[in-house]
């Protein structure tokens, strides 16, 4: 008997088709133009005119564009799981409080440290430094959402208390930034921007483990994920655990958003948008065909940003928070003009 | 009522409601009931009587107060959520939310507590799938979106839901509540037909009183003073019906079989 659920495997094929594009145009461009030849070599190890071009592609593009894609996929899946937990279009990857309590480490390490008498060029100011920052602050937060969460059984009062989270932590930063000199300020104000650049293969590594982690996590949870679009009561009639799928949904979500946010500063819109993006192309609820199609649109919208952002042929580069958004949210608005209700 | 031999759900000294740090709020107590298999039974009661926690209580959505319910001999509490939901399976009054599901992937839900981790489909389920299609005469939707169905097709839609769990017990809290006359009849006709064709167990509240005496093959009443269960022949005997609603403007007709508004 054929299974009459649609499989969508040809826009899938085209998608990753699509996703392989932009991700070579994404590594061919940038201040230094490098022919598409000498790209190919230096990828595949082989003789290259210049060394420095194989330098450039394979300690700076190369990492960026998977940073890229990790960022763009981490995102989009952590904002339709998101969505679909809280059956909310407004809900993200950063309802949690993560982002919030990302900026809060950083705005104390940064923002703090002429309370504390440090030295702004210190060690503490390095990449690592700043990450380590940005997890415990997220951690922080997001463990105080947590417990609310236990406590709380309205799976939207869930919602609302990562939302208060969010503004307690920002009032803080507000304090901190009033008292803060403009230089410090300047470099809180840095992070906040994202970037994708920057991070050696090692911080890739990190980013990238934890990365298969999450989704993996998340693979465990499609099947229930499934019966919750009928509301809890029903999914509970059918032997679902509401409750693990509820705490997996956010542990994953946590595990996603805040590795990322950790390393590349809180990115916004594209948790956001792309789960809607998607939804406007697959036309369908099944988690199946969903986070994967998530996973891989959130890639590609993340590497057309970069390459926006790198500014081609110039040395300059723009701050890809500012991309996404500016670049992102009228594609939307002008999809939903077109389209009409988006569905759940 | 006949003593029942070999009940399919069976409940001892129950009581239901709702306890909590204020204080126990007892909704019903001293229930006794005892359902045979391939029943169609209609649960009546007037508004806040009680009618969803019971069904709530016997479905293990919340803990009975005092008492037993037994389902297949098994005490409730030995069920796990997984082991109830292949013995029992629900059609809920609440609205679905919004999703793009079809029809077919909403059926073939159904068939979650029996598919792997990964939730893929037999050949046997889909065969499954493919039969609760039939019952309700709903092959047609199969490809709309749930979204794109009236009440009427919805319904019958979450009924074929049920059928693809494929469970002994099916149970409807009031599930024609938005429907008009035909639809309404549709839907206990084919419930009906369910419970006798395929030796469903049926359990449904609803306030089509006047169609539930018609088509049930046992009635529960819930009343202000106390529950009673049996036939519509031994309620309409007895009087019982009368004290659904202690009311003076409606009463129980006899010769008509049906309620009346008293005229004064």
């Amino acid at each position: 008997m054929l299974n009459p659920i649609k499989s969508y495997r040809n826009t899938f094929i085209i998608l990753v088709i699509v996703l392989l594009i932009i991700c070579l145009i994404n590594i061919s461009l940038g201040s230094v133009s490098i022919p598409l030849k000498q790209l190919f070599l230096s990828l595949i190890n082989g003789e290259v005119e210049k060394e420095s071009w194989r330098t450039i592609i394979l300690n700076y593009r190369l990492p960026k564009a998977i940073t890229a894609i990790i960022v763009g996929s981490g995102l989009s899946i952590s904002g339709l799981l998101m969505q679909t937990l809280f059956r909310n279009p407004l809900a993200g990857p950063f309802v949690l409080g993560i982002s919030s309590g990302a900026s809060l480490g950083v705005a104390i390490l940064i923002l703090g440290a002429s309370f504390l008498g440090a030295n702004i060029t210190s060690y503490a100011f390095t990449n690592f430094g700043i990450a380590i920052a940005a997890s415990l602050g997220s951690f922080i937060v997001l463990l105080a959402v947590m417990l609310a969460a236990i406590k709380v059984r309205n799976t939207m009062s869930i919602l609302i208390i990562g939302l208060m989270f969010g503004s307690i932590t920002s009032s803080v930063i507000s304090v901190l930034a009033y008292f803060s000199s403009a230089s410090e300020l300047q470099q809180y104000m840095f992070w906040s921007f994202g970037s994708l650049g920057n991070l050696s293969w090692k911080e890739i590594t990190a980013l990238f483990s934890i990365f298969i982690i999450g989704v993996a996590l998340v693979t465990f949870i499609i099947k229930p994920l499934n019966s919750m679009l009928l509301g809890e009561n029903y999914a509970k009639s059918m032997g679902v655990n509401v409750k693990l799928t509820r705490n997996i949904t956010l542990i994953a979500t946590s595990l996603l958003t805040g590795v990322i946010t950790a390393f590349s500063g809180p990115i916004a819109f594209v948790g956001l948008a792309v789960p809607h993006l998607t939804k406007l192309l697959f036309n369908t609820s099944n988690h199946k065909t969903l986070l994967p199609a998530v996973a891989i649109c959130g890639a590609i919208v993340m590497l057309i940003c970069d390459s926006i952002a790198q500014m081609p042929n110039s040395e300059y580069t723009l701050p890809i928070n500012a991309i996404t958004s500016l670049f992102g949210a009228p594609i939307i608005i002008w999809l939903l003009v077109r389209k009409r209700k988006i569905y759940y | 009522m006949k003593q029942v031999t070999n009940p399919i759900i069976k409940t001892a000294n129950l009581s239901i409601g709702y306890s909590s740090k204020k204080g126990i709020n007892t909704i019903a107590s001293n229930l006794n009931i005892n359902l045979e298999s391939g029943n169609l039974v209609c649960l009546l009661g007037k508004n806040g009587i009680g009618k969803s926690t019971l069904l709530r209580t016997i479905t293990k959505v919340q803990p009975a107060l005092e008492g037993d319910v037994l389902i297949d001999n098994a005490y409730l509490e030995t069920f796990t959520n997984h082991s109830l939901a292949k013995t029992l399976s629900l059609v809920l009054t609440e609205r679905l939310p919004d999703t793009s599901l079809t029809v077919y992937e909403l059926v073939a839900l159904g068939r979650q507590p029996f598919t792997n981790w990964i939730g893929y489909l037999t050949t046997n389920d889909l065969e499954i799938i493919q039969a609760s299609f039939e019952k309700t005469n709903t092959q047609h939707l199969m490809n709309a979106k749930c979204h794109e169905l009236s009440d009427g097709q919805l319904q019958k839609v979450l009924i074929a839901r049920a059928l693809a769990q494929d469970t002994p017990i099916i149970v409807l809290d009031e599930p024609t509540a938005h429907l008009d006359l035909h639809h309404t009849i549709n839907t206990f006709t084919l419930l009906k037909k369910l419970a006798k064709d395929f030796n469903k167990t049926i359990i449904v509240s609803t306030h089509e009183i006047n169609l539930a005496l018609q088509i049930a093959d046992a009635l529960w009443l819930m009343t202000p003073t106390k529950f009673i269960a049996g036939t519509t022949a031994e309620l309409i005997s007895n009087n019982d019906l009368n004290l659904l609603f202690d009311s003076e403007l409606i009463s129980f007709n006899k010769t008509l079989k049906q309620f009346t508004i008293n005229h004064s």
